[in-house]
């Protein structure tokens, strides 16, 4: 079908980009949102549950020692992967704060609120693995090292956003709230991405994965750190997924004993 | 199981401390989860049946 040049509102192809949008908020619906994550949540589980057994039993037993870090290389399976999801957590919690900030779709800023503790977590394994990993390497389990700075103060936001989530009773007010703090730890997230690009000084090494062929780990550390990554990736999927879900009943518990108190 | 030389007790206290707080994560997130899906199965039970 050609479409060049038709820009009246009855061209077929305007109207399928329309309905495709139409059928992606669609999730916006709660109802809709709990029904096809139920039905995707046993596969997501299970992918994740593979993808990480897989890529830590790989990296734990069957990859060398590094030439100059010995075994601490092992731990790179579980610190890289959750430093990722500690920085892109809160990314996505940016995406779902502004679509609620922008659009009002209740799913959204429960999908934020659900991420938070999840993003947490990654952020504190993050920080005991660098830590742990730290002190055989550095002789010092922390130091005020830039990324490491940031990180610990992407945690406190993490701390911060879900304590005011808690705090406020009113959940549109809260969700409003949180959003606004989402989008200041953002700056802070991208920090802790880039921190090692901004400043050279600081004892944390570079990245070790990059779009740059050169700055990758070797390829006998690569595959199983890649595996690993994705078992992280699914698990944060199945995580922010499932209490999505829960954060929807919590919501839908709360308007039902509303309207019986309103009602009786 | 490999051998992990002096680092053996730095590698697992970093593994052991993460699956600990994965298992976690995962444990009270399916807790909470089942714990609110029975309280809304009851309370919708419940109007349902108060009319």
């Amino acid at each position: 079908m050609n479409c060049e040049g038709r820009k009246d509102p009855l061209n077929p192809c305007l109207m399928t980009l329309s309905q495709k949008a139409n059928a992606f908020w669609a999730y916006a619906n709660p109802k809709k949102f709990l029904t096809t994550t139920e039905r995707l949540l046993p596969f997501i589980w299970v992918l994740s549950g593979v993808c990480l057994a897989t890529g830590l039993i790989w990296g734990f037993f069957f990859t060398p020692d590094d030439y100059r870090q010995g075994a601490t290389v092992k731990i790179i399976y579980l610190h890289v992967p959750s430093a990722l999801m500690a920085i892109n957590a809160w990314m996505m919690m940016l995406v779902t704060s502004l679509v609620w900030l922008i659009r009002r779709h209740h799913v959204s800023a429960l999908a934020a609120r659900a991420a938070a503790p999840v993003g947490l977590v990654m952020t504190l394994i993050a920080l005991a693995t660098g830590a742990i990993w730290g002190q055989p390497m550095w002789g010092t389990y922390w130091a005020w090292d830039p990324r490491l700075t940031s990180f610990l103060i992407l945690f406190l936001f993490y701390l911060g956003y879900i304590a005011l989530w808690e705090a406020i009773e009113d959940p549109d007010t809260a969700a409003d709230l949180t959003s606004v703090l989402c989008l200041v730890g953002s700056v802070f997230a991208l920090l802790s991405r880039y921190a090692v690009n901004f400043w050279n000084q600081g004892l944390h090494q570079g990245a070790s994965l990059s779009l740059d062929k050169e700055e990758h780990v070797a390829d006998v550390f690569y595959h199983p750190l890649l595996v690993s990554i994705a078992g992280f990736v699914l698990l944060f999927i199945a995580l922010v997924l499932y209490r999505t879900g829960t954060e929807i009943r919590a919501r839908r518990i709360r308007t039902l004993l509303a309207r019986e108190r309103v009602g009786a | 199981m490999p051998d992990l030389g002096k680092y053996g007790d730095t590698v697992m206290t970093a593994y052991a401390a993460s699956v600990v707080l994965l298992l976690l994560l995962v444990g009270l997130s399916l807790w909470r989860g089942r714990k609110v899906r029975a309280e809304m199965t009851r309370v919708e039970q419940r109007i349902k049946r108060d009319g």
